[in-house]
């Protein structure tokens, strides 16, 4: 290996109850691309956050060595001084600002008061022939695509005299021109000296491009392989990234699914008017009674979005297809008419759309369903106090006393709570996304035990997951989706975290 | 525990409800004694109570806006141009006040349901959307006042609302004493201590944290010799005014509404996490034209009281009142975050204001320097507030 430009040595970060990264290393030679893959929540994104100073100097344990000297970075405004430089999945650009003004904030050109507007321009126009982006300086970010945004957002880095680029994700939202100029921006960048880590999911993207792959999985460094020896294939890598023995942590399955169709979804495709990109494209599924249904897939494969479609489209995409719910047509206006049809969401993440931290457990609840709990719209308390009372002992709930705020519980119990309130609109299709994200194995095991229970008693469950594991250990059936598309449908037997992980990168 | 120990523990964990209390009774303890007795004196009280109506009402809708997390500055003006307009309907268009007051406060909903529009519909900020209306009605007091100026309201009745007091029976018994409300403000006692113990005994039968036995009689002295003394007094002069009754009519419905309904649930849900409550299966546009529609029909009520109190309409009345009544939220305790506020607050809130300008008046303070104070107390109240709150974390 060349000389070194980047040693990171032995680096351990705790956050409150998780070991999200254990005595990592990771080595980075000057002047190659080097690509970093591991599955969701394998601590990439930690690792390069500790990198780049966000986690200052002190929060972890370890030791950084940049161009041969040990860092001790209090911010990014260190790492960037040193040299380094992190661009996001979503941009840091002002989008009503211009490109020039943006390459250069922060770092304004003038006399440290007044800017010199001119050499600023100058400046910005040779930086944009640096990253072969042929746009006025003077056009505002926002008028940009997302693909000359990122370019946008490379001449920014360079401007900063960059010598470690790290790119997370960058080719998440980019069409496929955009990815092949970017990667011939970064061969060419490696040219004249500017180093390269790319962080992606794109297994085919990454075999493509990197000169050298360092695999993580759950917080560790599992191997680095050299690509220009022909180390690296796509089974191999997935290999390395999954390469778990699935213990016994799921309950036994001794249910069995029925033959009866509750849930079914034709040719439904989603176009995000927001983004103004298509985010579903041609998805058909179906859910039978008393079965669990996983559905896999990376981050920003379209899961959530596919569940928010079904439950009500709160965020307004433009659907088209067709839902079927215990064989008749139905369309949902709205979450309200989702609930009536007895179809519930679980969220992902319960702190922002989930849950309402400020209220109490009992609040929280009955809020889908206090029409059940209620006389002429008024609430009856001692109905509520029974309910709240009845899912605290039926999901083992730890709260001191049921009119506890929720934020004041720990994570897994939060989640609980989040589901009793669904169950409380006693559905027959319960969609749970992430439903252990974030909880200690404990209160996982407990969730499971929950949905296996749940579908004995005939409820269907679909399980968005990110976790193979969690997949493979509680679906009857598993769909794996990428990129918007249904991309296999595996049933459990020849299920393996491989097939999927390979389905997923696709 | 012993009782001191159990009152510093209560007190600790709610100083934030208490703290508003405390402030009101210390505003009203130096008042007593820099006007010498005149701020706590029966003719003064009934006076204070009446004055505050049209900012008490205001403050309870204004406490639910800022609930959902909205606020609307357009009332202050709203009120101030529907008590224009039902000066004119009364005196050019010779309507009955039977017909007058329904009408305006239809008027005062369709104009909340307007500002609602635009935020829920057209999604503009609410501090937008309201400031125009704020203008907007500005304008219009004044193009409807521009002819005649100020117009004397003459129909009795309407301007018994701000002025008049509830009638009495009984005759002789008890010369000078207002006896329906003395009998109103004990019954209100009674009540209170019975739905008080009621209360605490279902929630020790779940088995929830109550306030120790001491505490909780405490409570129930204080606060029952607090209505009764006020009840007492305002019986000793002239009895509960309308206006009065009016507040309080108003705060019960609303405190029961936000409290025990559906509906009231629905808006905490919304101002603690409109993205939850939105999946909740809650309609968040449908929650914000009903505050919205809400606080226009108090802003109607709250310029029919102006109106009927001052017995005209006049081209400043509303002014500042938006801002009296934010306030009142504020010194109540409402989250500028949403999602916690209680209706009880905005009255004490609306209370502390109006004894800060009514005490300050007697005192002779000059009115540039009562602005100047009235803005400290505020600030003292949010700095307080802040600072409970980060101490909870």
């Amino acid at each position: 290996m060349a000389t070194p430009i980047l040693e990171m040595k032995g680096i351990t970060k705790e956050f409150p109850g998780v070991k999200a990264l254990s005595n990592v290393s990771f080595q980075v030679a000057e002047n190659e691309i080097h690509c970093l893959v591991g599955e969701n929540g394998a601590g990439k994104s930690t690792l390069m956050k500790v990198l780049s100073g966000v986690y200052p100097h002190g929060t972890y344990t370890g030791e950084i060595l940049f161009n041969g000297k040990e860092q001790k970075f209090g911010g990014i405004a260190d790492s960037e001084k040193a040299g380094i430089a992190i661009i996001y999945q979503e941009m840091a650009l002002v989008p009503e600002m211009t490109v020039y003004e943006n390459i250069f904030l922060g770092h304004e050109i003038g006399n440290g008061t007044v800017i010199d507007w001119d050499e600023t321009i100058k400046q910005a126009g040779d930086m944009l022939k640096r990253v072969r982006l042929d746009v006025n300086p003077a056009t505002k970010v926002k008028d940009l695509g997302v693909g000359k945004q990122q370019l946008v957002e490379i001449a920014k880095a360079l401007s900063k005299n960059v010598k470690l680029l790290i790119l997370d994700e960058p080719t998440s939202a980019l069409n496929e021109d955009d990815c092949e100029n970017l990667f011939k921006l970064l061969r060419e960048l490696k040219q004249h000296g500017v180093t390269c880590v790319l962080i992606s999911h794109k297994l085919k993207e990454v075999i493509g491009i990197a000169d050298t792959v360092t695999v993580l999985r759950d917080g560790k460094t599992i191997c680095t392989l050299d690509a220009k020896a022909g180390e690296v294939s796509e089974s191999i890598l997935i290999k390395h990234m999954v390469g778990r023995e699935i213990n016994n942590v799921y309950p036994p399955k001794d249910h069995k699914p029925s033959n009866e169709v509750v849930l079914e979804v034709k040719n439904w495709s989603a176009y995000n008017t927001v983004l103004g990109r298509t985010i579903l494209k041609d998805v058909n599924f179906y859910v039978k009674k008393g079965e669990v249904v996983g559905f896999a897939g990376l981050m920003g494969s379209g899961r959530t979005e596919l569940a928010l479609s079904i439950f009500g489209n709160p965020d307004h995409y433009r659907i088209s297809g067709e839902l079927f719910l215990n064989g008749k047509k139905r369309t949902f206006h709205n979450p309200q008419e989702a609930i009536d049809a007895k179809i519930a969401y679980v969220t992902e993440d319960r702190k922002t759309d989930g849950l309402i931290l400020i209220q109490d457990v009992k609040q929280n609840i009955t809020l889908a369903n206090l029409h059940e709990i209620a006389n002429n719209g008024v609430v009856d308390n001692n109905a509520e106090v029974k309910v709240a009372t009845g899912y605290r002992g039926e999901l083992n709930i730890k709260t001191p006393t049921i009119e506890q705020k929720v934020g004041n519980l720990s994570g897994g119990n939060q989640q609980k709570v989040s589901l009793g309130k669904w169950l409380f609109v006693k559905p027959n299709v319960l969609i749970l996304d992430e439903p252990t994200r974030g909880i200690d194995v404990g209160a996982k095991y407990e969730i499971y035990t929950i949905m296996t229970r749940l579908v004995k008693q005939g409820m269907s469950i679909i399980m968005i997951s990110s976790e193979l594991l969690e997949v493979l250990g509680m679906s009857d059936r598993i769909y794996v989706l990428s990129s918007g598309r249904i991309t296999g449908e595996l049933p459990i037997e020849e299920a393996t975290q491989e097939k999927i992980m390979k389905l997923a990168t696709d | 525990m012993s009782f001191g120990a159990n009152l510093k523990k209560v007190f600790s964990q709610n100083i934030r409800e208490y703290g508003m209390y405390i402030a009101l009774f210390v505003i009203m303890a130096i008042f007593a004694v820099t006007t010498k007795g005149t701020f706590i004196s029966a003719r003064n009280i009934s006076n204070l109570v009446n004055q505050m109506g049209y900012i008490a009402v205001l403050a309870v809708g204004m406490m639910l806006v800022i609930v959902a997390r909205q606020i609307d500055l357009s009332v202050g003006f709203l009120a101030g141009f529907l008590g224009a307009v039902a000066a004119i309907a009364m005196t050019q268009w010779n309507l009955p006040v039977f017909i007058v007051i329904p009408m305006i406060l239809v008027f005062g909903i369709l104009a909340g349901l307007l500002t609602g529009f635009m935020v829920a519909q057209l999604k503009i900020p609410a501090f937008v959307a309201s400031m125009a209306g704020w203008l907007a009605y500005r304008g219009l007091i004044l193009l409807v006042t521009e002819a005649t100026g100020t117009i004397i309201i003459p129909d009795e009745t309407f301007n018994a609302i701000g002025n008049g007091f509830i009638p009495d029976f009984g005759g002789s018994f008890l010369p000078g004493i207002h006896k329906v409300s003395l009998l109103i403000g004990i019954i209100a006692i009674v009540a209170f201590i019975y739905n008080e113990i009621r209360s605490r005994n279902k929630k020790q039968a779940y088995g929830f944290e109550v306030l120790p036995t001491e505490m909780f009689i405490m409570k129930l002295v204080i606060i029952s010799l607090l209505v009764g003394t006020i009840s007492w007094i305002l019986a000793s002069y002239q009895g509960f005014s309308w206006t009065l009754v009016i507040v309080l009519i108003v705060a019960g419905v609303y405190d029961f509404v936000a409290n025990k309904t559906i509906i009231g649930r629905h808006i905490y849900a919304v101002g603690g996490n409109p993205e939850a409550a939105e999946l909740s299966g809650i309609s968040v546009s449908k929650i914000l034209y009903l505050v919205f529609g809400s606080m226009g029909m108090l802003a109607a009520l709250s310029g029919i009281l102006f109106a009927s109190r001052l017995k005209s309409a006049t081209t400043t009345a509303g002014n500042l009142f938006e801002m009296d009544a934010i306030a009142a939220c504020y010194i109540g305790g409402v989250s500028a975050a949403g999602g916690v506020g209680k209706i009880m607050g905005a009255i004490i809130g609306a209370l502390v204001m109006m004894s800060l300008q009514n005490g300050m008046q007697l005192m002779g303070t000059g009115i540039s320097l009562q602005y100047v104070i009235r803005g400290l107390v505020l600030t003292a109240a949010v700095i307080f507030d802040v600072a409970t709150r980060n101490r909870a974390k």
